[in-house]
């Protein structure tokens, strides 16, 4: 037996990413199953209901295997070694994320001191993949896609961030754990009800912003099917395409699971005596009620336009996330 | 443990950083230039900096250097011509080489004394988002005004610039 004892923190380490990346592919199986089943059900449909028996179970495996098995086609003209690369990139800055995800008090890859900053510097990795995926395709939609994207998100980062910023302000840390520590004992602490309505907005701002930072409708210009085929992964194929799908879903729960951290009181229940269904159960329903938000609106709302999209981000989004900034840092100089 | 990342990333760091000058398409040496940053954010969290290095991820690798793509992208850059040895190329290499070794002479002549504050220990929360905001926003305001007030002008030149007529 060797002395496991210095690498005891390494062993964690590997084990928690392994368990992560185990629980991104579960998810996202879910995630394309719900998304069928929530799209069928809102256009009048079944959506999926033969593979494996009941209501179509089986579909997200039977799709996995499809993509595994499909060829993995590199058109002639791309520039191979960035195409090859881009969508692991995608995928390692969806991965990234989940390393400050707090799914219980204990339960943390990491409680670092600037978590929710962490979180912002990470994902802004996704645009460097996308922008190198729709460069490296060779191929008109995909470059349109990209920098579509690349627009969308840059600009759409600063509502983000400033809208996260209103609890950090409130609660005075940038730690996810002290964050979600602050908002304990009942629906009425958590930070998206108090400072009505200011901390309320911000969560809207928040939740919309980070719509368009995933590339999901109404804000899936980058994707838009009907004008440019797919986008920046139009060219991409089998395993490399499932590769931007699983980071596509990553990033769905990851602002999900932001949003349930710093606006909705995290790992705690709503009222105090229901504190006795573990924690991670609380923090993944929560979370994966706001994924089946984004999906009830990607199904409901028609894609903007792009001058559309800017004016919401530039114009609407922008200046209120300002004035509530302002307004939150006004209230918590007054209370001390 | 801390010793071979460190290795690790500065290996990294120096290895991307002389690709990008070496690789011929401009695309390569940016995504190589990425990489660098990444390394050097990876030796300011290992220096016990985790705010510099979100910093240097956030304002580095994901907007300057989206930045530089689109430029790149956009002026459609082919690879760059190979010019051949000239008299220029020689004495900028021995310049270079010569600026280096004097660094090295120096940096290692240097001792650190003990009681320089460079070996203390360092306090809890040493290079924590509070410990930053306090120096930065009480110990060194002026400086930190200033520097807000000149980027504010430069934004504001920025879009005076951009807009084609003015009122």
């Amino acid at each position: 037996m060797i002395a496991l004892e210095p690498y005891l923190d390494l062993i964690i380490s590997v084990v928690y990413v392994v368990g992560i990346v185990l629980f991104l592919s579960l998810f996202a199986l879910f995630a394309t199953w719900l998304e069928r089943k929530v799209a069928g059900h809102i256009q009048d449909r079944l959506g999926p209901m033969e593979t494996g028996g009941w209501h179509g179970w089986l579909q997200p495996i039977a799709d996995a295997i499809k993509l595994l098995i499909k060829e993995d086609i590199i058109p002639a003209a791309a520039d191979k070694k960035l195409f090859k690369l881009a969508p692991y990139l995608v995928f390692i800055g969806s991965l990234a994320g989940f390393a400050v995800l707090p799914f219980a008090a204990n339960l943390i890859g990491s409680d670092l001191n600037i978590g929710v900053y962490y979180v912002i510097a990470v994902t802004s990795l996704v645009v460097i993949g996308i922008l190198m995926a729709g460069w490296a395709s060779n191929n008109k939609w995909s470059m349109y896609g990209a920098m579509r994207s690349a627009a969308q998100m840059i600009s759409y980062e600063i509502p983000v961030a400033l809208s996260l910023l209103i609890p950090v302000m409130m609660a005075g840390t940038m730690s996810m754990v002290e964050i979600v520590d602050n908002q304990a004992g009942g629906f009425w602490n958590w930070y998206v009800f108090r400072t009505m309505p200011f901390s309320l907005i911000a969560f809207v701002i928040y939740f919309w912003a980070s719509l368009a930072e995933v590339n999901r409708a109404p804000f899936d210009l980058p994707e838009a099917e009907s004008e440019l085929v797919a986008g920046y992964f139009t060219e991409y194929s089998g395993i490399r395409w499932a590769m931007f799908f699983l980071a596509e879903y990553g990033d769905m729960f990851v602002v999900s699971a932001i949003a349930a951290t710093v606006f909705l009181g995290g790992w705690y229940a709503p009222f105090p005596f229901l504190d006795i269904i573990p924690g991670p159960i609380w923090f993944i329903g929560k979370t994966a009620f706001l994924v089946f938000v984004q999906m009830w609106l990607r199904w409901t709302l028609p894609r903007l336009r792009v001058d559309q999209l800017m004016y919401v981000c530039w114009k609407i989004f922008l200046p209120f996330s300002f004035a509530n900034l302002l307004l939150v840092g006004l209230w918590v100089v007054l209370k001390g | 443990m801390e010793t071979f990342f460190f290795i690790l990333f500065a290996v990294v760091a120096i290895f991307s950083g002389l690709m990008v000058i070496l690789k011929k398409n401009p695309i390569a040496s940016v995504m190589f230039l990425i990489l660098a940053l990444f390394a050097t954010a990876a030796l300011y969290v290992m220096l016990m900096a985790p705010f510099m290095a979100a910093i240097q991820i956030i304002v580095y690798a994901g907007a300057i250097m989206v930045l530089f793509l689109f430029v790149v992208m956009l002026l459609n850059l082919s690879k760059i011509q190979e010019g051949g040895v000239s008299a220029l190329k020689i004495i900028g290499a021995l310049v270079a080489g010569g600026i280096m070794v004097a660094i090295a002479v120096v940096v290692r002549s240097i001792a650190i004394p003990a009681d320089s504050g460079f070996l203390r220990e360092l306090p809890a929360e040493y290079g924590t988002v509070e410990s930053i905001g306090r120096s930065m926003f009480i110990t060194y305001l002026l400086p930190f005004e200033i520097a807000s007030f000149l980027l504010l002008a430069a934004i504001i030149g920025a879009v005076v610039l951009a807009k084609k007529k003015l009122e």
